[in-house]
């Protein structure tokens, strides 16, 4: 499902003296079945502009066209559940979503929002629990009584369980350990190959953007700063940490090389193995 | 979706409100609230009208934003309008209708009543809107310190007062993310059946009470870890100042408990 923003711009509490212009102009289209990572500070406008892709923000300017639904601005628009059904969205700790009195009930919760029968919510989230790397007998417990990664992996598992075509995740790692970290996103990634589920990421992390988008969104001050392929977006290393954004160690490094031993790059490495063949590279043009 | 709610809020801004001592704008709320009750004339209510938009003014506060902050009470103020159109049977007919009869003493009493209400709100939120939640605890506690010679814990009830006062936008922000995050798994709060709908409020409310349980906690144990032993030894950051404007304001509102006592009918 593609989605499309078209000069979208949002104004938290229009018209009082609080009023703030969260974005504007953005100008945005995630194709279907593509994985984007969105970077920016905080205040930048992701997370106003996530909300906005699942209609639980509508636009004060502009309009987003989510698959075949169009969100225009200052329109009432009715029958947003489906749009909802499609567009899953993981929020930052999502853990604090949860509610009910078994692990299994509240990932059934969503699906049977949606239509789905107990039945078939049932299985659905048997499915979600192994996704998220859970045991099965988890399901009986409450989830308070969980830890608080695994807290995290239901939640998520509540989402999956819609079975969206879309995924927003909301710095789905923020506050996990590292093993943890990795598990999930790697969990993510995989349904993103396999089920070839449109994944947008919002993420601190440049790592994780380097390593699994394959479109990046820098967002600035309310708007989109730059756009795309993590090749593009890390060849100018030096304007993103002008902005005061990060970059992965591997061009933060190949970028000290550069500066103190004067040794030139033709790409920028995202991995270490790249780096790797690139630093010999450069060595066997240096040392003839 | 909770934006509209200016009750209990603070705007910024450098007027003669804001600057006033925090105990003068309790006690004149207070007071005016009270006297409020006094009007029950054209004279009397037209005269609270011009000191509250007095007020309103001396606030630097858009009386726009203002008006739009009263739309959730506006019902409530429609409500007893209606109540005293329907109800209160004195004087001439003025209007009649089968069985409707609208009498002058009801439509008086009404708009009356309605008038009282939008007064005693505005002034109310005002005293809010003008003054931070600390230093209106501040205030409130230096007025009750009195009362400690009879053993009430007022330093106490100020510190919940000002937890309470702190947490609220904290609180609805905690709401608007949770509702949203359920609006996104298929939770329609808005419409469909009223059952539905309340059934709807439990993935709301268990999930905001869990949190609101254990930002309790931490905050204790945080006020523990620097020392927060109660109020006994206790010095103050922020001193409050009595100034001329603050008497002044006193003087003015036992004048216009005066001249209200006077042209009441």
């Amino acid at each position: 499902m593609r989605i499309t923003l078209e000069d979208v711009e949002y104004r938290y509490q229009a018209n009082t003296p609080f009023e703030h212009l969260a974005l504007y102009d953005v100008n945005l289209s995630i194709d279907s079945g593509s994985y984007t990572a969105i970077i920016g500070h905080t205040g930048s406008g992701k997370s106003t502009l996530l909300q906005h892709l699942n209609a639980l923000l509508k636009p004060t300017k502009g309009r987003i066209i989510i698959g075949d639904r169009t969100i225009e601005a200052g329109r009432k628009e009715k029958q947003l559940r489906s749009i909802r059904q499609k567009v899953g969205i993981v929020f930052q700790f999502p853990e604090h979503q949860l509610f009910d009195e078994t692990v299994e009930k509240d990932i059934c919760f969503g699906p049977m929002n949606f239509g789905v029968s107990e039945a078939d919510a049932k299985v659905l989230a048997r499915k979600a629990i192994q996704h998220v790397g859970l045991a099965e007998d988890i399901l009986e417990k409450s989830p308070f009584d969980l830890s608080g990664g695994q807290m995290r992996r239901v939640a998520i598992a509540g989402v999956l369980a819609m079975e969206p075509d879309v995924l927003v995740l909301d710095e789905p790692t923020a506050g996990l350990d590292p093993r943890g970290r990795k598990e999930i996103m790697d969990m993510f990634y995989d349904l993103h190959k396999k089920r070839g589920i449109s994944t947008i990421l919002v993420t601190h992390s440049m790592e994780d953007a380097a390593k699994y988008a394959d479109e990046i969104v820098i967002m600035h001050q309310g708007s989109v700063f730059k756009k795309g392929s993590p090749q593009e977006i890390f060849s100018d290393p030096v304007q993103l940490l002008e902005l005061g954004l990060d970059v992965p160690d591997t061009v933060r490094f190949q970028l000290k090389l550069q500066k103190e031993l004067g040794i030139r790059f033709d790409k920028p490495c995202l991995n270490i193995d790249d780096l790797a063949i690139e630093i010999d590279k450069a060595m066997k043009r240096g040392n003839r | 979706m909770l934006d509209k709610m200016i009750f209990g809020r603070y705007v910024p801004a450098n007027s003669v409100m804001h600057r006033m001592d925090p105990r003068a704008k309790l006690l004149l709320v207070f007071f005016f609230v009270c006297i409020v009750f006094l009007a029950n004339n054209l004279v009397t209510y037209s005269l609270l009208g011009l000191v509250t938009l007095g007020i309103i003014l001396l606030s630097k506060i858009k009386i726009r934003f203002l008006i739009s902050g009263l739309k959730p009470v506006l019902l409530l103020i429609i409500f007893t309008f209606l109540v005293h159109i329907l109800f209160t049977k004195e004087g001439k007919v003025l209007y009649q209708l089968g069985w409707l009869e609208i009498y002058e003493g009801g439509l008086r009493q009404g708009v009356f009543i309605s008038l009282r209400f939008t007064f005693l709100i505005l002034v109310t939120s005002l005293l809010t809107l003008t003054t931070t939640p600390i230093s209106i605890t501040d205030g409130m506690e230096e007025l009750l310190n009195p009362l400690k010679k009879w053993k009430v814990p007022v330093h106490e009830l100020a510190l919940m007062m000002s937890i309470a006062l702190r947490f609220i936008p904290t609180l609805m922000e905690e709401t608007d993310k949770i509702m949203k995050a359920q609006i996104a798994r298929g939770v329609d709060f808005s419409s469909g059946p009223i059952k539905n709908r309340i059934k709807a409020i439990v993935p709301l409310l268990v999930p905001l009470f869990v949190s609101a349980f254990k930002r309790a906690e931490e905050l204790a144990t945080a006020m523990e870890a620097r020392g927060y032993q109660g109020g006994e030894g206790r010095t103050k950051y922020r001193q409050l100042h009595w100034g001329m404007i603050d008497s002044l304001c006193m003087v003015g509102l036992v004048i216009l408990t005066g001249v209200l006592v006077l042209l009441r009918s």
